[in-house]
């Protein structure tokens, strides 16, 4: 087989300062579906990056059948045959599929006009040529985020794409999704297209790759034919030790329940019911996880447990307090911890240092500050001590907290969290964007937790995270719970995604059957 | 060196925007000055030629010291509450109204005006801030709106109640002598007030790096949504900034009339606000840096006044300095390519090594 593409001693330095890819050489064969896989932050999409021209490589060289390629720009990648869909997919969401797959090179009438028809019978054509099926003439806005990825695909092969470029592309998708895409791309490499998968999710990688680079800290740790390869074994050449994915055993005891939500009913600012009638209980010492598509009220549901928005209709109660009126502050002192969704929005002051960040919560204790002073040293102390026992890869508390890598940010706000011993933890995609070394640790410290007798409530849109941690799960779709297992040891990803898709509902009557 | 520059860069950044704009200014001076060696001479040396001059620079320090600490407090909290000018006048007016109708000995006298201004300067203050944390109305428009309010509110009080019309001019009866803030060095008009300025910058670094409520409002101010998630309470947080700026900028007022102009003499709005801003600006919202800047800024200004008297250089030209020297520090994109050569230079090496 014939290289295609071909990256030489390639490096890449951020002006912040971050190594990105370090003297990194990868060949990719035509015809073949190259994964790359590591951790988050290995450097795998600024490796894609630099070959697409988004940004530019400090030294080394790219050849693309054998010929040297420095892009400088994406147009300049698109002319010579590569297709990036990203990770954050690029669509305009109010035009049609037809329009956002000829976006650029639009057919024109007398060569001025936008012709709408040819569109759409362009985009017609090409979705047929490859088997995609797409409705042209619906706008984007419309369409499941699956549907969407087709549709950037659909766009990069209208441009002649010969080499496909996918960035983390099930990250969004749910199992029934995913496979679906993975048919699509294994027939596009029948048809001859060479396809580039970037992902941190094995299974699938060992499902759909013919060859593996794996990446660890901006370099390039190996590159071996997929078939010689184990799932475990490439786990362990990604964090660079062994690595645990079975799921957590089951509690062995199990308290009364701490956190009760009773008929909770929320509206989002546009109107839209965003939580309809939820109830569930969480007990001490189990994790009830939540599964379900993001955008399904889950982030509305959080955030008023936590004080963060007003309810419509309802009860919260922690132990038998009812907290759905209270401030934040309030709900705090009554033993909530909450790790947020989004770590630099809620959960730090990226500017601040890393002592700053810890004590938000407890600066008032009287261990770090009387009404006219705060005890720095104590501060320091007491933070030295999170960053020792959380295993915190910091340099010193004073840094600002954006000097951390994504995972160790995340760990110090996980440190705080759980360190305020609370009763109840509220936990937000806590891995979301974590490498899978920290992903490990951070589910330890949250099975620590729980088996400590705190009720823990899990909100992931990482299945495999549900899965493994869940002592309980139930699924939400459309501000609803569609489906609860009472037993999360049994079930599997497949199970979970019609509930997802809304596809299938348990009635209230069967939930309580399967309790 | 380089790990050096790069772990100070804000502080190299400033000292190079300053001898930027000097520099600019001493080509200026090259350009329109008929004798541009004594030109530049003077605008440098000349603000220390005597002691008159050197002591101008603290007078005109000192109500800048007030106006730039009090909105360090602001920006810190991330609230462009930019109403410093307003408050510092209308308190400056008040306060005279208070200090002309009473009397008593100094040591009740002055510490109850700078009660009553600061008080008053709070509550001033306290309406934009209201506005902002309850309805989120724009502190900026609310607090220059206001700051035209204050000018006329100003005005009438004083020339309706407290005009002194034995003048002549349009001012205010002189304050009794308790009233006023006494001058410590011989033939200049240094007064108490620069110390007083002095101990207000100190305690605002205090209270803003090392008390609860300080450690509050920078934690607003760098990200509200992270403050209100680990249940600072945000409203109280906005409150208080604004009654802070407003009566620190307002005592500011009072206190110049006190110990410079002893009668209200302002018939138009008087600037020291929006000084402010650029001390704080230049200062970097750290009240200590404040207080260096707004003397460089009162040094700036006596080079200035010795242009405009002693070459044939206009005095606008300081305002060419001040222009640029806030354009390249609040710029910042300025040497950010530098920055960023140096930084991936010691990665390299790092990376190397
Ligand atoms: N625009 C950027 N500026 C500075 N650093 C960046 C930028 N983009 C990514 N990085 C950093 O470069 C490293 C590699 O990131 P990335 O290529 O996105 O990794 P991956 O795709 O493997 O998760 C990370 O440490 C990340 O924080
Ligand atoms: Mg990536």
């Amino acid at each position: 087989m014939e290289t295609i593409l071909s990256i030489q001693n390639l490096w890449k330095i951020y002006p912040n300062g971050t190594v990105a890819n370090q003297d990194v050489s990868v060949d990719i064969k035509e015809g073949t579906i190259h994964a790359i896989v590591g951790e988050n932050g290995a450097g795998k999409t600024t490796l894609m990056k630099v070959v697409f021209g988004i940004t530019q490589a400090k030294s080394g060289n790219i050849s693309l059948r054998g010929k040297l390629f420095a892009p400088s720009q994406p147009s300049e990648a698109i002319d010579a045959g590569i297709g990036m869909v990203h990770q954050h997919l690029m669509l305009a969401p109010e035009l049609t599929v037809a329009e956002n797959i000829v976006l650029g090179v639009e057919p024109k009438r007398g060569g001025v006009f936008f012709d709408f028809d040819r569109a759409v019978q362009t985009a017609q054509e090409i979705s047929e040529k490859y088997q995609l099926a797409v409705p042209v003439d619906k706008p984007i806005s419309e369409l499941p985020i699956g549907t969407r990825q087709r549709v950037e695909i659909l766009k990069a092969l209208y441009r002649n794409a010969e080499l496909l470029i996918l960035d983390e592309p099930t990250a969004v998708l749910t199992p029934q999704e995913t496979e679906i895409l993975f048919q699509t791309l294994d027939q596009l490499k029948e048809q001859g297209k060479t396809i580039v998968f970037i992902s941190h999710k094995l299974k699938e990688v060992k499902r759909i790759a013919d060859t593996v680079t794996i990446m660890r800290a901006a370099k390039v740790i190996d590159t071996k034919p997929a078939a010689e390869l184990s799932i475990e074994g490439i786990a362990e050449l990604m964090v660079g030790h062994k690595i645990d994915l079975s799921r957590v055993a089951t509690p062995e005891h199990i308290g009364p329940a701490k956190l009760s939500v009773r008929n909770l009913n929320m509206t989002r600012d546009d109107g839209v019911q965003a939580v309809r009638n939820v109830s569930f209980e969480v007990a001490g010492g189990e994790i009830l996880g939540v599964a379900g598509v993001e955008g399904n009220g889950q982030t509305e549901l959080v955030r008023a447990l936590v004080g963060l928005l007003p309810v419509d209709s309802g009860e919260i109660l922690v132990g038998s307090t009812d907290i759905a009126q209270l401030s934040p502050k309030d709900i705090r002192q009554l033993g909530v911890s909450h790790i947020p969704e989004d770590r630099m929005e809620d959960g730090v002051a990226p500017l601040m240092s890393i002592q700053e960040n810890i004590i938000v919560d407890r600066y008032e204790k009287a261990e770090f500050s009387t009404w006219f002073r705060i005890f720095w040293k104590n501060v320091l102390a007491h933070t030295v001590g999170l960053i020792r026992d959380y295993r915190i890869h910091a340099g010193s508390p004073k840094h600002e907290i954006s000097s951390l890598s994504g995972g160790n940010i995340q760990k110090c706000v996980v440190a705080r969290e759980l360190s305020a011993d609370p009763d109840v933890v509220v936990a937000s995609q806590p891995t979301r964007g974590v490498d899978i070394g920290s992903w490990e640790h951070l589910h330890t410290l949250i099975v620590e937790a729980r088996n400590r007798g705190r009720a823990v409530f899990l909100v992931s849109a990482d299945l495999d995270e549900i899965l493994k941690l869940s002592t309980r799960i139930i699924v939400m779709f459309e501000g609803e719970i569609v489906a609860r297992f009472e037993d999360a040891s049994t079930v599997t990803a497949q199970d979970l995604g019609p509930y997802m898709l809304g596809i299938k509902r348990q009635e209230e009557s069967s939930a309580k059957v399967s309790a | 060196m380089q790990r050096f520059l790069l772990k100070n860069f804000d502080a190299v950044r400033t000292a190079i925007a300053i001898l930027i704009g000097m520099l600019i200014c001493v080509l200026l001076i090259i350009l329109v000055s008929s004798s541009p060696g004594d030109s530049i001479s003077i605008f440098l040396f000349g603000p220390f030629s005597s002691q008159r001059t050197i002591a101008s620079i603290f007078e005109i320090a000192t109500p800048i010291i007030f106006t730039g600490v009090a909105l360090s407090i602001a920006f810190q909290a991330e609230q462009f509450y930019i109403g410093a000018e307003g408050a510092f006048y209308i308190t400056a007016a008040v306060g005279t109204a208070f200090a002309v109708s009473t009397s008593m000995p100094w040591f009740f006298h002055i510490p109850l005006i700078l009660l009553v201004s600061g008080t008053f300067g709070g509550l001033w203050g306290l309406i934009p801030g209201y506005l902002k944390a309850r309805f989120n109305t724009s502190e900026v428009v609310t607090a220059l709106m206001l700051n035209f309010v204050a000018l006329y509110a100003g005005l009438y009080l004083i020339n309706n109640f407290f005009r002194d019309r034995a003048a002549g001019f349009m001012v205010s009866f002189r304050l009794p002598e308790s009233a006023e803030l006494p001058r410590f060095i011989d033939r200049t008009r240094i007064h108490w007030g620069v110390v007083l300025a002095i101990v207000v910058a100190v305690w605002a670094y205090y209270f803003l790096y090392h008390t609860r409520t300080g450690y509050e409002i920078r934690t607003v101010g760098h990200n509200p949504k992270f403050a209100r998630f680990g249940g600072i309470n945000v409203f109280k947080v906005i409150i208080i900034v604004h009654i802070l700026t407003g009566a620190i900028a307002g005592m500011g007022g009072m206190v110049e009339i006190m110990g410079i102009h002893r009668r209200f003499n302002w018939q138009d709005l008087p600037g020291q606000g929006w000084d402010g801003v650029i001390v704080a600006i230049i200062g970097r919202m750290h009240p200590l840096y404040v207080v260096a800047a707004a003397i460089f800024l009162g040094y700036l200004r006596v080079g200035g006044q010795q242009l405009r008297l002693m070459s044939d250089v206009p005095f606008e030209l300081v305002l060419v300095i001040q222009s640029a020297i806030i354009l390249l520090i609040t710029a910042r994109a300025f040497l950010s390519q530098w920055e960023a050569r140096m930084v991936i230079r010691q990665a390299t090496e790092e990376a190397e090594s």
